[in-house]
């Protein structure tokens, strides 16, 4: 059997509070990608998204969560990371997700660079309820 | 009467007579398995006369339905499905490159749900409304039987032929290496993002394969350089740094490099030369290689090769 | 987890773990200014071929040391950057711009010794 079978929607959510947290949260997304069978590059593209993700969480906002999660729409397997917060918000989402070629864009949150790197990115965000970031990555 | 009393008639009348769908299934399931042997060769003989499954022979046809067989009761034992559809997909894998095809599939798992269905009628035929129950309790698992094989076949060949799909990018793009260190990879033709990422996949694995110092990408050959091609080239140079290798850009027309400084590529920074042949000769002298310029050999007189 | 760091003649060679975390990377730093300091190293190799992911804020360090070893009169090379974390790097804008990258150790070593023209020594 090529794949193995796991456990089908289960939710794994990373407290972060601290840069150490950074760490464990992108292990858990590679460890969650192998086993929905994603290449070795495809698995760093996704813990080098969490750890974007996180850090972002670590430094703009104090603390908040990473919540990982497989998906599938019928034919392929995905893996969903939620970055969320209760932080300040960001100001400009326009600005801050804006994919110029430059490597200092985006208002320095990487935002841009994740969206590249995934298939699906949704980003809510505001003073209130602070910002979640919804990205997929689907299995080739 | 007393409760207790009134309980075992109740018991009594359950066991002489089911009526709940879960007690229905349970009967034919017991059917179906004490005539495991006949049926299942009743359905084996069906396929064969249907003539599907041509590519296999009857005894492997014989033996895969066996274990689709008894899954399939399973099913109906269970009424779950997921243990039917993980082992759809593993006998897709298995006979998808044997040839067989959907509609052979969907066919022999419609055969076996008429054979057991008419199995079903030879044995209530003489309980017309005891049959009608047993049907109703039938049909819709073995719908859904139906159902989950067909998709989980689809599913599996779909999975097949994105791999092969991914298999054939790779083959048309081959990374050559033609010196020690050197790796030549020329591009040709239209540029997809997926295809793009590819390009760069192959090529920073060959050049840690080949332990490749430099590399010469040709673009004579890329059919439409937009911005977003212009930045999968700035990314695969990039990333060949990190590696360690040089990278030299070939083939570059007006055009494109109008492109590159558009998007914000210094092109002072990028190692360009106009084509190949002068790309291949800028590589070897970064390499230490000295370029002798090719002359014919002398004439030896009296000397011929025969060959 | 504390980075090794090896003395090999004139160079200091840190060998990276996987899954380095912030702490580590500065710890790093400290321990190779320190190091080059002290044993008046002209060459300096980072390898991280087991780093799983090489994210902005490990890609500013690494610069950083790049920086302050040059300032202290030696070289830096990052060595075995893994082709799926280069390919993750660029696609996020991060890069080590500046800063000399070799294939692996050996390229490393070569590298350095080209740069300082010396004779590398026979181990």
């Amino acid at each position: 059997m090529r794949e193995q079978s796991p456990d089908v929607d289960a939710e794994y959510c990373v407290p972060v509070a601290s840069v150490n947290d950074i760490v464990t949260a992108r292990l858990q997304g590679r460890a969650l990608a192998e086993r929905l069978g994603f290449s070795p590059g495809e698995a760093t593209l996704v813990a080098t998204a969490i750890s974007e993700l996180a850090r972002n969480i670590v430094q703009y906002a104090g603390h908040g969560d990473i919540v990982l999660r497989s998906t599938t729409n019928g034919t392929r397997r995905g893996v969903v990371v939620v970055a969320r917060d209760r932080g300040p918000g960001i100001g400009d989402l326009k600005l801050a997700v804006r994919s110029g070629y430059s490597t200092s864009g985006g208002l320095g949150l990487g935002l841009p660079g994740v969206r590249r790197i995934v298939d699906d990115f949704q980003i809510v965000s505001n003073r209130q309820d602070g910002t979640t970031v919804t990205v997929t990555k689907w299995r080739i | 009467m007393g409760r207790a009393q009134l309980k075992s008639i109740m018991d009594t009348d359950t066991l002489r007579s089911p009526t709940s769908t879960t007690a229905l299934l349970r009967e034919l399931v017991e059917h179906l398995r004490q005539h495991r042997t006949e049926l299942r060769e009743e359905w084996a003989r069906r396929i064969t006369e249907a003539k599907v499954l041509t590519a296999m022979s009857d005894a492997e046809i014989f033996a895969e339905a066996t274990s689709v067989y008894d899954n399939y009761v399973a099913a109906l034992e269970t009424g779950t499905f997921e243990a039917l559809q993980t082992y759809s997909r593993n006998l897709s894998e298995r006979i998808i490159p044997r040839g067989v095809e959907t509609h052979e599939v969907v066919g022999i798992v419609l055969l076996l749900r008429d054979v057991l269905a008419r199995s079903l009628f030879a044995k209530y035929q003489s309980d017309f409304q005891l049959l009608n129950r047993i049907l109703d309790a039938y049909e819709p698992a073995a719908n859904r039987i139906a159902n989950t094989v067909a998709v989980g076949f689809v599913q599996e060949r779909e999975r097949i032929i994105r791999e092969q799909q991914e298999a054939i990018r790779e083959l048309s793009t081959p990374v050559l290496q033609v010196r020690e260190r050197l790796l030549i990879l020329p591009i040709i033709g239209v540029i997809d993002p997926q295809r793009a990422r590819q390009l760069t996949e192959q090529l920073l694995r060959g050049i840690r394969a080949n332990r490749a110092r430099v590399v010469v990408i040709d673009i004579t050959g890329v059919a439409a350089m937009d911005s977003h091609v212009a930045n999968h080239l700035v990314q695969t140079v990039e990333a060949s740094r990190l590696l360690g290798a040089t990278v030299i850009v070939t083939g570059l027309s007006p055009e494109i490099a109008q492109t590159l400084v558009k998007i914000g590529v210094d092109l002072g920074k990028m190692n360009t030369v106009g084509d190949l042949q002068g790309g291949i000769e800028e590589a070897e002298r970064l390499l230490g290689y000295k370029v002798v310029p090719f002359e014919a050999p002398a004439q030896i007189s009296g000397l011929r090769d025969e060959q | 987890m504390a980075v090794p760091i090896l003395k090999q003649s004139q160079y200091l060679i840190a060998t990276i773990q996987s899954a380095l975390s912030d702490e580590d990377l500065l710890a790093l730093q400290a321990a190779l200014v320190e190091k080059v300091g002290k044993f008046r190293s002209r060459g300096v190799i980072v390898d991280v071929t087991a780093l799983d992911v090489l994210d902005s804020f490990a890609s500013r360090t690494l610069r950083d040391i790049a920086h302050i070893i040059r300032l202290r009169g030696a070289e830096t090379v990052i060595v075995g950057v893994q082709p799926e974390v280069a390919f993750a790097m660029v696609q996020l804008g991060i890069t080590l711009e500046k800063v000399p990258t070799a294939l692996d150790l050996e390229e490393g070593l070569a590298y350095l010794d080209k740069k300082l023209q010396h004779a590398r020594a026979e181990p």
